[in-house]
């Protein structure tokens, strides 16, 4: 074993696969970068809607898991136009598709990396958040929970729009049409499940349903991704 | 199903069943609108705003159809490469579209004088709502690409992911118990709809089907040869 750089490079498939994860990541948080773009917007427009809405802590504390979601939910979204086109444009996606891992493969480790680089920060935030909007204190266990469980829905149906609009210039407009419909049973079923806390009801069937629209997600997700990716790759 | 990948043999189809459509048409809508709104009883706690119904179910019904045939036609164009099917989402996609609006805005229309109000969100309205988002997301991907191959398969793409609304729409009434009511004549233990109501309804349900097939097949064929000129053009161009 040498200590060249190249006789580092694991070549199995995990290896390949948690390459791509890290290269990303990394992107995702190096100049101009959307890890921290994102988290920006997220913080910048939840504080808009005290001023939008008015102060009074109860009209806060009643909207405060659906403004906090949807927020999120928009953050995600403009962090994901770029998450194949920036490869494709530069040609490394032709690269990335010749790779053991497949497309499929290639779409799953991307997905996981905008998850980790994009997302997990916006959670990991989240109950900031929830203090300014007065979120009431019971709730905040399930809006991390929910966020959890229901955000790789997010990175998962989102990376089929920004596959299907990878060779579309401007396809951010494009891509929120097709996307945000998409989005709206993961939305329903997580502020569902923190109103039911905030109501002191029990959220597990919400959250429930949550986990299962990630699971389907994560099943057509990857998959649906690496085809349209392949259309614009012909 | 390759038979009729030759556009040449669709179109003679096309023109064998076009006057029949025309014919079908013309005397379920005449028929259908004489017992719509003079062949029909008033609803007895609605009064007259029930003739509403006679546009709005039909339209929903055909909202739902449309997808259907755009998803089927996305599925054959994916799985076999049909030629014609990828045509066919294309041209069913804009009539499901203006079904999916006419249903949510006659459904507005009855809803303020019988629930007392145009909108609620619930479980139906919201999920009908999606559909049309659908519809609008298909129709833009079409237009948003110049290669008309990619633009179709990334569309039909998307109309199959979209497929998983049609199943949410049927049964949203079923798990959400808000305040669309429940199917009342497609059930296991036959319609709880007086038989003064339904023929009209089924009648018009037959015009907007017929309307459906002769708009469609125009469409169809007006699409084939848009791109049969394009196909001249193009080797007019190139010598």
């Amino acid at each position: 074993m040498t200590m060249a750089p190249q006789s580092t490079q694991d070549t199995s498939l995990s290896g390949i696969f948690f390459g791509i994860v890290k290269r990303d990541v990394r992107l995702a948080w190096s100049q101009g970068g959307t890890g921290t773009m994102a988290l920006s917007f997220f913080l910048i427009a939840v504080t808009l809607f005290p001023f939008g809405v008015g102060p009074e802590p109860q009209i806060l504390a009643r909207i405060a898991p659906g403004v906090i979601w949807v927020v999120a939910l928009l953050a995600c979204l403009i962090s994901l136009d770029r998450l194949y086109q920036a490869d494709f444009e530069d040609g490394s996606l032709d690269d990335l598709a010749l790779s053991p891992l497949g497309l499929t493969g290639v779409a799953a480790a991307k997905i996981l990396a905008h998850w980790v680089s994009t997302v997990l920060p916006l959670v990991v935030i989240s109950p900031v958040l929830g203090m300014l909007m007065n979120l009431p204190d019971g709730a905040y266990g399930t809006l991390l929970i929910s966020l959890l469980v229901g955000t790789p829905a997010l990175s998962l149906i989102g990376s089929m729009g920004a596959a299907l609009t990878v060779s579309v210039r401007r396809g951010g407009v494009l891509l929120s049409l097709l996307v945000l419909p998409l989005y709206v049973p993961t939305l329903i079923f997580a502020v569902g499940a923190v109103d039911a806390t905030a109501g002191l009801v029990d959220p597990t069937q919400p959250l429930a349903l949550l986990g299962a629209a990630s699971l389907l997600a994560l099943v057509i997700g990857p998959f649906v991704s690496a085809q349209a990716l392949r259309l614009s790759l012909e | 199903m390759h038979r009729f990948a030759n556009p040449a043999q669709f179109n003679r189809l096309a023109d064998r069943i076009l006057p029949w459509a025309k014919l079908v048409l013309a005397a379920s809508l005449v028929y259908g609108i004489y017992l719509a709104f003079l062949g029909s009883p008033p609803d007895q706690y609605q009064g007259e705003s029930v003739r509403i119904m006679y546009v709005h179910v039909p339209a929903a019904w055909m909202a739902m159809f449309c997808y259907l045939v755009v998803a089927g036609a996305s599925f054959t164009e994916f799985v076999w490469r049909h030629p014609l099917a990828i045509l066919a989402g294309k041209a069913a996609a804009p009539i499901g579209a203006t079904f999916t609006a006419l249903a949510l805005i006659t459904g507005a229309l009855w809803g303020k004088p019988t629930w007392g109000t145009y909108w609620q969100w619930d479980g139906r309205m919201t999920s009908v709502l999606v559909l049309f988002f659908l519809y609008l997301g298909y129709m833009a991907i079409w237009r948003s690409m110049d290669e008309e191959d990619k633009a179709g398969r990334a569309a039909s793409i998307l109309a199959l992911v979209g497929v998983i609304n049609l199943p949410i729409i049927k049964f949203s009434v079923e798990w959400w118990n808000t305040l669309h009511q429940p199917a009342s004549v497609f059930r296991l233990d036959g319609p709880t709809i007086s038989a003064d109501m339904l023929w009209p309804l089924f009648m018009m349900a037959i015009a907007f089907k017929a309307y459906f097939v002769l708009v469609f097949l125009y469409r169809m064929k007006l699409e084939i040869n848009r791109r049969k000129l394009s196909v001249l053009r193009m080797s007019r161009v190139t010598g």
